[in-house]
């Protein structure tokens, strides 16, 4: 099999789902056989002009950054979006705000109309290019990944559960969060990552995004059982799904 | 001669290096960085203190611990919360494990292949198989280590303002010690790769003012006050504003820090060179057979203070880890928290050097201000001071040299760019 010529690129983010990739250890020199890197800035010096496979990390903020990206996208045959950040702007749409100038002032003080300094509401990857895949997550999960990257080299379609995080919680047997008397967003939450931080010790926040037909009258239920308002259940979708928060608003 | 390197490669976010000179005089030298700001104390705003570390966590992929940790300190500093000498201990212990995760990717999978000609580790595997191998079970461990007490080996879960949300048994800190104890051997011929390779490091001296957190009687990651090489006079932390004198600079979207300089450095070198009387024993040799004295002001040598280090969380782990369990672990349920109005300041060695987090809340527990400084802020003037230094000192070298010395000098700084331009 011809090693698909991979390429990696991040726009605003932490990068931490690259960071993902190397914490593969001996996972990714088993990757290495059905993949070669051709550019990586942040672990290798190499340069490429195409790519078979394409990630991008990271939300778009500038101009710069999205004709960067359209550039990426004409240079690769496959698209994925990378991590929460990549998928529907992560955390970093927090930062959307009717008034960018006073989200600068707040960050910047007197300097914050300098033109290097300018930014714009956060946008996804795919409110800019056509993305062809997607891994979710913040950060994404080594496994699922690795499962996406092997189900391309194979040329067959990946397969990402539909059903919620409480599901992966009921099979690892993890005490429910709200028995903690806390606001855990599993029951709406696209599952895939095996629920790592109720079993943890913390709730969900969603940081896989929601499933395709959340439950909300189930949602509503456990809001009511355990004494919790739709109030905080927003207040908590808003830290990754801010757009389906502001949505739920007056639900 | 003119080099323009657009996003140096090997390091983590986006920076660029711009030289010129034309008859042996410097017309530019500049470290440029474009990275995009996230304006992370804009999103803090309206966020519940118990949802602050969450968002302040995704400052950082590769030192997500380090923020976890000082936000969770301001965050108890502002509510009033305190804590266990075992939850105290464990969060020391969990951060250790970062310290040996984030150098060991550094020094091993980032620097190494210069150090060797190379342009990534791809070509050491079978180059140098051994050594690259010690590399990859030392990352797995500091990463298997972060999420045995962090419940996640990024973006923690398990951490709390007020303590822990899950705790480790005693069988699964018996059994990392083990691991811990195997690791030394691995650590052992990293140094001693990293030694017979020390001859490439360039020889560039510029002496800054280096400031780190420091504690008598410890080498600190976890407490203690602001030090600096330049007084010996230590500020307490909640006052990190005086010193870092944080601004904008329009070569750079992250702000630029100065104290009692134009630049100062912070990081692993800066932790040596004010930290060392207290390293452990290993850690002591290790340092001495790697030729790195409190005296060197070699920027390039942070990279040699980060693998003594690695060998000093591991000593200091060992440590830890007999004390708790000789106390024995012991269930601690968070207490419920009423939110009240205040500010708190968290300070914390990240692995790149001396993190600070402000938080302002209100009496619902909300966030109403914030502010983050990041140890990549407070380097960048000193990489462009060292800049400024170096060119003049290799302007007659070849141009691929010339750039491979810049790309390195920012390499040895391990910058988190992204991290810096928050």
């Amino acid at each position: 099999m011809k090693k698909l010529r991979m390429a990696i690129f991040d726009f605003a983010c932490c990068e931490g789902c690259q960071l993902q990739i190397v914490n593969m250890e001996e996972g990714l020199l088993d990757l290495l056989d059905i993949v070669e890197p051709v550019e990586w800035r942040e672990a290798i010096s190499d340069q490429s002009e195409e790519y078979d496979l394409a990630f991008v990390e990271g939300s778009i903020t500038r101009e710069e950054d999205e004709q960067r990206l359209k550039d990426i996208r004409q240079r690769a045959r496959i698209l994925v979006a990378l991590g929460a950040c990549a998928v529907n702007g992560g955390v970093n749409r927090l930062k959307n705000a009717p008034d960018m100038d006073e989200v600068r002032r707040c960050v910047y003080g007197n300097s914050a109309t300098m033109p290097h300094l300018a930014t714009a509401p956060t946008k996804a990857v795919g409110e800019v290019v056509k993305v062809d895949f997607e891994v979710r997550g913040c950060p994404m999960s080594r496994r699922e990944f690795t499962y996406i990257v092997r189900c391309l080299a194979a040329a067959t379609t990946p397969v990402v559960p539909t059903y919620p995080v409480c599901v992966e919680c009921k099979l690892r047997e993890t005490v429910c969060r709200y028995e903690f008397n806390e606001v855990c967003l599993g029951v709406v939450t696209r599952a895939g990552c095996n629920a790592p931080c109720p079993a943890g010790g913390q709730w969900c926040y969603g940081c896989r995004g929601l499933v395709d037909d959340p439950n909300v009258n189930g949602a509503k239920d456990i809001m009511d059982k355990y004494g919790k308002t739709v109030a905080d259940l927003r207040s908590r979708m808003e830290l990754f799904n801010s757009v389906e928060a502001r949505q739920c608003q007056g639900q | 001669m003119t080099i323009n390197v657009h996003h140096v490669t090997r390091i983590e976010g986006h920076g660029n290096i711009r030289l010129q000179a034309t008859d042996g005089r410097v017309e530019k030298v500049l470290w440029q960085v474009p990275e995009a700001p996230r304006f992370f104390e804009a999103m803090l705003r309206g966020r519940s203190w118990q949802d602050v570390q969450t968002v302040v966590s995704r400052i950082c992929g590769i030192c997500s611990f380090a923020h976890s940790l000082a936000s969770i300190k301001a965050t108890e500093a502002a509510l009033g919360l305190t804590v266990s000498q075992q939850t105290d201990q464990l969060r020391q212990l969990a951060f250790g494990g970062e310290q040996l995760e984030s150098h060991v990717l550094h020094v091993g999978y980032l620097v190494a292949p210069d150090l060797a000609g190379v342009k990534s580790v791809v070509p050491l595997v079978s180059s140098h198989p051994e050594v690259v191998k010690a590399v990859i079970r030392a990352h797995r461990l500091g990463n298997e280590w972060m999420e045995l007490l962090g419940g996640r080996r990024t973006h923690p879960v398990s951490f709390r303002p007020g303590g822990f949300g899950k705790l480790p048994t005693e069988k699964e800190l018996g059994d990392l010690k083990g691991r811990l104890m195997n690791v030394v051997q691995d650590l052992k011929l990293i140094a001693a790769t990293v030694t017979s390779l020390a001859g490439k490091l360039p020889a560039f001296e510029r002496p800054t003012e280096y400031v780190a957190l420091t504690s008598p009687g410890c080498y600190t990651f976890y407490h203690g006050q602001i030090g600096s090489t330049d007084t010996p006079d230590t500020v307490a932390v909640e006052r990190f504003e005086e010193i870092a004198n944080e601004h904008v600079v329009a070569q750079s979207t992250a702000k630029w820090a100065r104290w009692h300089r134009e630049s100062y450095a912070v990081g692993a070198l800066s932790r040596f060179k004010l930290n060392h009387a207290w390293l452990h024993p290993l850690a002591t040799t290790t340092a001495r057979d790697l030729g790195l004295t409190p005296a060197c002001c070699n920027p390039y040598m942070n990279s040699v203070a980060q693998v003594v280090e690695s060998v000093e969380v591991v000593e200091a782990a060992l440590e830890l880890i007999d004390q708790l369990l000789t106390r024995g672990i012991k269930a601690e349920p968070l207490r419920p928290v009423r939110p009240k109005a205040g500010t708190g300041v968290g300070a914390v060695e990240a692995p790149r050097g001396t993190l600070f987090h402000r938080y302002t809340y209100d009496d619902h527990g909300v966030c109403t201000a914030a502010n983050v400084c990041i140890p990549t802020n407070q380097n960048h003037a000193n990489i462009q001071k060292d800049f400024e230094a170096l060119l003049p000192e290799v302007i007659d070298e070849e141009e691929p040299r010339v750039r491979l010395l810049f790309e390195m000098l920012v390499r040895a700084y391990d910058p988190c760019v992204s991290c810096s331009s928050h």
